[in-house]
């Protein structure tokens, strides 16, 4: 009985404890900013157009091989009195949502920081009724970033919390 | 249990009974996954178990093969998913033993404390889910998975993700820990400890649970070793073997604790090892956050696609379930010729047949529960 009569002491200490539980849509829970959801685009501000030049680096090195990557010649280049320097420019791009596996590979191999696992995502917002809508192309994957939702953080291999802080302070530095 | 079964054969001599073949699962909620077993009854008594696995087959250590060792981590994760860190360490520690890569020594403690997070949040997980197989619905489940959900909110800051972490890469670590890491670490240890006290007075004194579990499915050491069981299950029947403390990796040399032993070798004994288990992780830890400091994560030359010299290498860890070794055969290259994962769940559940046959229907159930399977790990 002795045993009995402690765990149900136990139990009753537990209940008077503060609940640990939230009350869900009035509250959500804040994200962490390394969360990895799925990988999205991003949007150069300066000169209006992706920074995604094309390159298949990440769609040769995805695992799952649920990226496709096609490319054309920016119209927007110097060249051809544009303002980009980019010579190429993404043309046609798609993720199969339904198959990446989020193991932040294609944003380790690109080159040009154009891709980062979305870090605002709740679990709810890709919901669909037919797998085939989970497959984003290129306007679906640019939009967050567009409409300036994304707070990226794009990790860099072996990156040290030193080489992080001098980073930010050299970005503090040229903003004063 | 010897009376109970010269009992039934005496009344066979008198009536004429018949075996029942007892299917369950696959889908049956105390096999922890998709698994079936198909036991053949005398009355309440088991005379015979065959299981079959095999549903949760994703082909994982083929996939590999087509993969470079970079892509291979995914898979990794996903062939033990309540202790992704530990399948992670085996492969990565793999293939850093076949390219012969050095990791810096804070990649060391970081990839230590990580995994030894990740035994505490697995043996939380067993806890709970053990606790609901003997019949204690509902709370201790509930306080597992508080204390869980915090240890997850803690990798998902570190690493971005809550189950498939994808962290630790062949050299080292992908990217460093967060700032505040040490402080988190010591916040979750705080609740974890409290957690396992909540536990040990819920269930280990409980005269109800102990008449449940003890004495109940025992194994001898000897049958124990002979059956390949490893981890805590091995551990329960007394054999004193913990592959951190045989064949040191990473850093556990340098850390004070002790191997935990059981006696009987029944399910109870498997259930306290794990409790005492948890209590000398947290001891592990907090050494491990001492000793963390600043440096490089990562071989100052890592080259971009990492090539092997052709060699072989077989390299066990003690996982939360037991010996998770990587077979991995290269023939240079980028990727591996071979990638063979030895899992402890799929050796441990050798032992079932045994432990099972001559208990009661209802004590299979735990006996199931007490060793611990994960069917992504039996399966592949
Ligand atoms: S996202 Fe990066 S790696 Fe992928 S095609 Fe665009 S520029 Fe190349
Ligand atoms: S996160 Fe991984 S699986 Fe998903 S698209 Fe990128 S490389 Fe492919």
């Amino acid at each position: 009985m002795r045993g009995i009569a402690k765990s149900m002491a136990r139990t009753f200490a537990v209940f008077l404890r503060k609940p640990v539980t939230r009350d869900y849509p009035s509250y959500h829970k804040p994200i962490p900013e390394r969360d990895r959801a799925f990988p999205l685009l991003l949007w150069d501000e300066d000169i209006h157009e992706p920074f995604c030049t094309g390159c298949h680096a990440c769609e040769r090195a995805c695992p799952v091989e649920c990226m496709t990557v096609l490319m054309k010649d920016n119209p927007n280049h110097k060249t051809l009195d544009g303002t980009s320097s980019r010579r190429k420019i993404i043309d046609k791009f798609w993720i199969d949502y339904a198959r990446c596996m989020r193991c932040n590979i294609c944003v380790e191999v690109c080159n040009f920081d154009a891709i980062a696992m979305n870090n605002t995502w709740e679990g709810h917002e890709t919901s669909v009724y037919d797998r085939q809508d989970l497959v984003m192309d290129l306007q679906q994957l640019l939009s967050q970033s567009r409409t300036g939702n994304i707070n990226e953080w794009v990790p860099v291999l072996g990156q040290t919390n030193e080489t992080i802080s001098e980073a930010d302070a050299e970005d503090s530095e040229v903003s004063n | 249990m010897v009376e109970v079964l010269s009992q039934t054969s005496d009344r066979s001599a008198e009536f004429e009974t018949q075996d029942l073949l007892l299917n369950v699962g696959p889908q049956h909620p105390s096999t922890h996954g998709v698994f079936r077993m198909v036991m053949t009854v005398d009355g309440e008594v088991v005379r015979d178990v065959i299981p079959y696995i095999g549903y949760l087959h994703r082909g994982a250590e083929k996939l590999c093969e087509t993969m470079d060792f970079r892509q291979g981590i995914g898979f990794m994760d996903r062939t033990e998913y309540l202790a992704a860190f530990n399948a992670e360490l085996s492969y990565v520690m793999a293939v850093e033993a076949l390219a012969d890569l050095e990791v810096p020594e804070r990649a060391q403690w970081i990839r230590m404390i990580l995994s030894e997070l990740n035994r505490l949040s697995s043996h939380f997980m067993f806890l709970g889910a053990f606790g609901v197989d003997t019949g204690v619905f509902g709370t201790p489940f509930i306080y597992a998975w508080r204390e869980r959900e915090a240890l997850i909110d803690l990798f998902e800051e570190v690493s971005g993700d809550r189950m498939m972490y994808a962290y630790f890469r062949p050299g080292g670590v992908a990217w460093d820990v967060p700032v505040n890491f040490v402080d988190r670490v010591k916040e979750v240890l705080i609740s974890s400890a409290q957690g396992i006290d909540d536990f040990d007075s819920l269930l280990s004194e409980n005269e109800i649970f102990l008449a449940r579990t003890q004495g109940v499915g025992s194994i001898s050491a000897e049958r124990a070793i002979a059956l390949g069981m490893s981890g805590p299950s091995l551990r329960a029947s007394g054999v004193d073997m913990d592959i951190r403390r045989d064949e040191p990796y990473l850093k556990y040399d340098q850390v004070e604790w002790d191997v935990i032993t059981g006696e009987h070798g029944d399910v109870f004994d498997r259930y306290y090892c794990r409790v005492l288990e948890m209590r000398e992780s947290i001891k592990i830890i907090s050494q491990c956050l001492d000793r963390l400091a600043p440096g490089p994560i990562l071989p100052e030359k890592m080259p971009r696609m990492l090539r092997t010299p052709p060699g072989e290498v077989y390299l066990r860890t003690e996982a939360p379930r037991g010996e998770y070794g990587v077979y991995m055969v290269s023939k240079g290259g980028n990727r591996p010729y071979r990638c063979k994962v030895r899992s402890s769940c799929l050796s441990n559940l050798q032992a079932l047949h045994e432990l099972t046959v001559g208990e009661y229907v209802a004590d299979a159930i735990i006996i199931l529960g007490s060793i611990d399977i994960v069917l992504s790990e039996v399966d592949r």
